[in-house]
């Protein structure tokens, strides 16, 4: 890696400021960041670790019923947490035990990977993702390939997820890397079925209305028969075409809604 | 037998103790005083003229010592060849240089054009991205049979073409298999792809050259399976430094499964450099350099007919075979497609004609060798498909089908040119049913199913030549080289022995499995035997560890140096007790009379050899150190049979394996939990060949799978627990230990098994799906079963 700066502030304000300087680079668990340092795939003058700030981190539930998951909480807190099942079971199949426990909430969001699982719950969710600066609605948050509505120098500070009244994630992985070639949420919500799709498309996580649409008046695996994502946009590569990535997407809403019960 | 820990225990490996806790050295653990380090700049293209190359900023650096370029090594060797096949018309291969750094063209992603030496491993790399190349793209040729068509562009332009041999085995019986094929009650035809493996021990490679002014001696630690054969070609062929003045140590290896036995470019550049600098030079491979770098495995396409007759006998097997040798010719390159791949297409069955043709071919790709089983996994994926497909279009049961075809008497003459020395291969079978439980498969297929899983049966048999030698066979068949191997026994006063070995152990256990035979020879407790390897200045000349040869070959010297100890010792034994040399006995590690009660111990005839104050100096010598070299009289042929079920999921494609049996015939075992661990390994590595491991390039030459993001390897997730069993053992005939290898069985084994097994699970749900080609991922199943 090329050489730079490090900070590790202890309180939001003091990581703002930090990285307010040229070229400063937020590192969370750096699963992703750190690689792509090892690489020289990115030369920031500054890393300011968000590690060390206490209030960025933790679990409760707030008057609303909504799991606040602090930005900087690792998956294996996650995982732990028995508010929301669904998102501990996604949180607990996410990499190996040494990711689970460096990579972060905030840092997986921030990062928008494709094939990451975190985008699919917060989306299904409607989670609302909290910055210093704003509240931004899930459904505003992801705007493309590692592409967000963050602002530079924004920090996720914390996750608020409603806890659906059904839910669960069913994750296809991809066979080298283990990330989702395709992974399903599917959350019932008091008002509606919401149902999103990771690891599938160009144009990164996205919701699946049509499959929204079937379950919101019949939630149950018969409702997604023969249904698919449409095949237009999706990602194809060595490890399936994107006619298989849309294939598993069917089976995988289905195995979710089965397993939601 | 000594109380414990002779031939047959299983004795724990003591080399364990250090693996496990940390304290391995390994080759990146030796850090020699001044030392400095390298970084190559490496093509990002695929095939590329070198206009020029601009060094002068990169020399400017901080810490920069000197920026090397082609331009510093004309004069100096390329890479050799260890091995020259001759093609059908008699012509020996085409046999393009491979230079240390690039000269004027690079020929593949990863080709080294340029290489910074500094203080530090940053700041050589810091200086290697302010080198300025001036390169012209050209258009690389990836696709074999592309590479061959008339205009295609050259991988050497100085060649007639990308073909680098085209190679008739045997030329003179290709005109009876053609007679025989048109004239068979039946042919299955089938055709596929062995696809191309990156090798990815666990250890990436790593070289440290070393240089002594006042003595003019080179050092140059390498991560080798093979320290003798690196200061050979290195040595005399590349740098030409007398094997007097170049040690070449080869410390503890994480693994290497092939792809450390070759000599490369950053070996050769380390030590040259380290003269030039007159300074200690290490370069450490990133794991995204190895997989740019390391010799890549298999590659072939392949087209197999199998001919039977009307009884479903075999008739005749012909096989036409491009395999891809990637930009430049690895050290044994040549000789995998060829004798390692041709001489096996008999495997295990008695069909009278076989022809195989194999066209070697040039491509801008890393270039590929010989990887676990080389060659022998290639010839029993064909042979073993196609009578999968052939038993299905007769409606026939595959295990009959290959019973009914069995050699059943040894020796055994191929037409493929080797002759197997023993072998039982209807025992294996039926040891592979009882262990397989073949009884219980229908229930258990009912079972998937009632879970909406497919689930398949699959078998499989193997045969492998391992034990690579005799030198006279391989010296006529190409090969620059002899492959004996040589051990020292050296007994020290007290009685401890040292070992000096010419084999390599890099995960074999060779620390712990050797001394099992030295201490039953002697009747002592291993525990006084230590196996000495991988150091030129300590051991004798010896060839290595690969083709699973090292018990076979290099333990057979071993043998024949502890007998020669046993005879002198026997002499001061006599001398000793005042009896006749042809009365002493060695038993338990005492040496007695016959019919007297008599004896001297093991230590006192050793301490006797040092301290020779009694000792019949007018007969022997004192000491007690022996060395003997041995070439063996033939390849070893292990064969078994292998059973899996996998189970199906018919939504996703995705395949399971749920049971893996393996019945081998190894000949005698010295170790059966060490061999059930390289069972254990190399099916491990099959399974990731079937399912998992692909090496693919795009059609510029770029590596999609460059890292393990792409590249899947095998988890412990992804096999099941296996049933091994090696109890059915025919001693091989000609070496003294009656054993015939182990290492490489299970990846040679494996892949069929599986894929016989996924057609069958298929075929179960009402596919007409009559091949697949390896890796058999998800969305490949998938895509076969849309029809």
């Amino acid at each position: 890696m090329y050489a730079f700066d490090f900070e590790r502030p202890s309180t939001i304000a003091d990581a703002v400021k930090a990285l307010g300087q040229d070229d400063a680079q937020a590192l969370a668990g750096g699963q992703t960041l750190i690689p792509s340092l090892k690489q020289r795939l990115a030369m920031p003058s500054k890393l300011v670790s968000l590690a060390g700030i206490d209030e960025m981190r933790g679990i409760c539930v707030d008057d609303g019923g909504r799991v606040c998951i602090g930005g900087a909480t690792i998956h294996a807190d996650v995982a732990a947490q028995e508010h929301y099942p669904a998102l501990a079971a996604l949180a607990g199949n996410i990499g190996d035990p040494a990711v689970r426990n460096r990579g972060t909430i905030g840092g997986s969001l921030a990062n928008n990977d494709p094939s990451a699982c975190y985008p699919s719950a917060a989306l299904a969710s409607n989670a609302t993702i909290v910055t210093n600066t704003r509240e931004i609605a899930a459904d505003d948050f992801f705007t493309g390939l590692f592409e967000t509505a963050l602002e530079d120098g924004e920090i996720i500070t914390e996750v608020k997820l409603p806890v659906p009244e059904k839910a669960a994630y069913m994750k296809f992985e991809q066979p080298a890397s283990r990330f989702a070639l395709v992974g399903v949420f599917v959350a019932k919500h008091s008002d509606g079925v919401r149902v999103a799709v990771t690891g599938a498309s160009n144009g990164g996580v996205f919701r699946w209305t049509e499959a929204e649409e079937a379950l919101s008046s019949n939630f149950s695996a018969d409702a997604l028969e023969g249904m698919s994502a449409d095949a237009s946009n999706m990602i194809s590569d060595v490890h399936g075409s994107g006619a298989y990535r849309a294939h598993l997407t069917g089976v995988m809403a289905r195995r979710a809604v089965t397993a939601a019960g | 037998m000594p109380a414990d820990g002779g031939i047959g225990a299983p004795t724990k490996r003591r080399e364990d103790v250090r693996f496990l806790t940390g304290a391995g050295n390994y080759t990146d653990d030796i850090n020699v005083h001044g030392q400095a380090y390298v970084h190559f700049l490496r093509s990002d293209v695929a095939h590329g003229r070198i206009n020029g190359i601009d060094t002068s900023q990169a020399e400017s650096m901080p810490g920069v010592l000197r920026v090397f370029t082609g331009a510093d090594f004309e004069g100096v060797g390329t890479i050799p060849c260890g091995w020259q096949v001759t093609d059908k018309h008699g012509e020996p291969m085409q046999e393009p240089p491979h230079p240390i750094l690039a000269q004027g063209r690079m020929r593949h992603v990863g080709d080294p054009i340029a290489a910074v030496v500094a203080e530090t491993r940053e700041q050589a790399r810091d200086a290697a991205e302010a080198i300025m190349p001036d390169i012209e793209e050209l258009p690389a040729v990836l696709d074999m049979k592309a590479a061959l068509e008339d205009g295609a562009p050259k991988v050497h332009e100085e060649l007639s073409s990308n073909l680098c041999y085209d190679w008739g085995f045997i030329e003179d019986n290709k005109a009876a298999v053609d007679e025989a094929i048109a004239n068979a009650a039946h042919v299955t035809t089938l055709e596929l792809v062995n696809q191309r493996l990156v090798a990815n021990p666990m250890e990436p490679r790593v070289a440290v050259g070393d240089y002594k002014r006042a003595s003019d001696e080179s050092t140059l630690y390498t991560t080798s399976q093979n320290p003798h054969v690196i200061r050979l070609l290195m040595g005399a062929f590349v740098l030409g430094i007398p094997e007097h003045k170049l040690t070449v140590i080869a410390p503890d290896v994480g693994g290497g499964f092939g792809s450390k036995i070759y000599h490369y470019a950053e070996e050769a550049f380390v030590t040259f450099a380290a003269k030039q600098l007159n300074r200690p030079v290490k370069w450490t491979s990133s794991r995204s350099e190895a997989f740019i770098s390391d010799a890549q495995g298999r590659d072939h396409v392949t087209k197999i007919d199998l001919a039977l007759d009307a009884d479903n006998n075999f008739t005749a097997i012909r096989t036409e075979t491009y395999a891809n040798l990637g930009a430049y010719l690895s050290t044994f390159a040549p000789c995998v497609p060829t004798y390692l791949h041709g001489t096996l297409m008999a495997g295990n069955y008695k069909t009278p004609n076989i022809y195989v043709n194999v066209k070697a071919v040039f491509t801008n790709t890393v270039p590929v060798d010989a990887y676990r089983g080389a060659g022998r996994p290639e010839a029993t994926f064909q042979l073993e498909r196609v009578i999968d497909k052939a038993a299905r279009e007769l409606g026939v049961d595959p295990i009959a089908l290959r019973r009914q075809n069995f050699i059943t008497e040894f020796p055994y003459a191929t037409p493929v040119a080797v002759e197997y020395d023993t072998g039982d291969y209807v025992a294996t079978m039926d040891k592979l049913e009882e262990i397989a439980d073949i009884k219980g498969f229908p229930a258990r297929r009912a079972e998937s199913e009632k879970n909406g899983k497919l689930r398949g049966f699959g078998v499989n048999c193997y045969i492998e030549a391992c034990g690579i030698a005799p030198s006279a066979l391989v010296g006529a068949l190409g090969a620059r080289a002899g492959l004996y191997d040589a051990a020292t026994v050296r007994v020290n006063a007290t009685g401890s022995i040292s070992v000096m070995v010419g084999a390599h152990s890099h995960g074999q256990g060779h620390e712990t499995s050797f001394p099992q035979v030295v201490a039953e020879m002697l009747g002592i407790d291993p525990g006084m035997i230590d196996i000495v390897h991988g150091d030129t200045s300590k051991i004798p000349f010896g060839m290595g560890t690969y083709g699973s040869r090292s018990l076979a070959v290099c333990g057979s010297a071993m043998v024949r140096a502890t007998e020669k100890i046993i005879n002198k010792a026997k002499k001061i034994a006599a001398h000793l007790m005042e009896a006749s040399e042809a009365d002493i006995e060695l038993k338990d590690g005492q040496f007695t009379v016959a019919g007297t009660d008599k004896s001297v111990a093991w230590g006192d005839v050793t301490l006797a050899a040092y301290v020779p104050h009694n000792y019949p100096l007018d007969e022997i010598e004192p000491g007690l150190e022996e060395t003997a070299f041995y070439d063996p009289a033939n390849f070893t042929y292990p064969a078994g049979a292998y059973a899996c079920e996998v189970e199906v999921d018919p939504e996703t494609g995705k395949v399971t394996v749920e049971r893996f049996a393996a019945a081998d015939d190894f000949g005698n075992i010295i170790n059966p939990m060490i061999v059930d661990g390289q069972v254990h390994g190399g099916i491990g590595q099959g399974i990731g060949q079937a399912l998992l491991e692909h090496c693919v390039y795009d059609e510029t030459g770029q590596l999609l799978t460059g890292s393990y993001m792409d590249y899947a390897m095998p988890r412990a997730a992804d096999v099941p627990f296996y049933a091994v069993d090696h109890s059915c053992q025919t001693p091989c005939t000609h070496n003294p230990l009656g054993v015939k290898g182990c290492g490489e069985a299970g990846a040679i084994g494996s892949p069929p098994t599986i894929v016989n097994a996924v057609i069958d699970a298929l075929q179960s749900g009402g596919h007409n799906v009559t091949h697949i080609d390896m890796p058999v991922s998800p969305s490949r199943v998938w895509q076969a079963m849309q029809g």
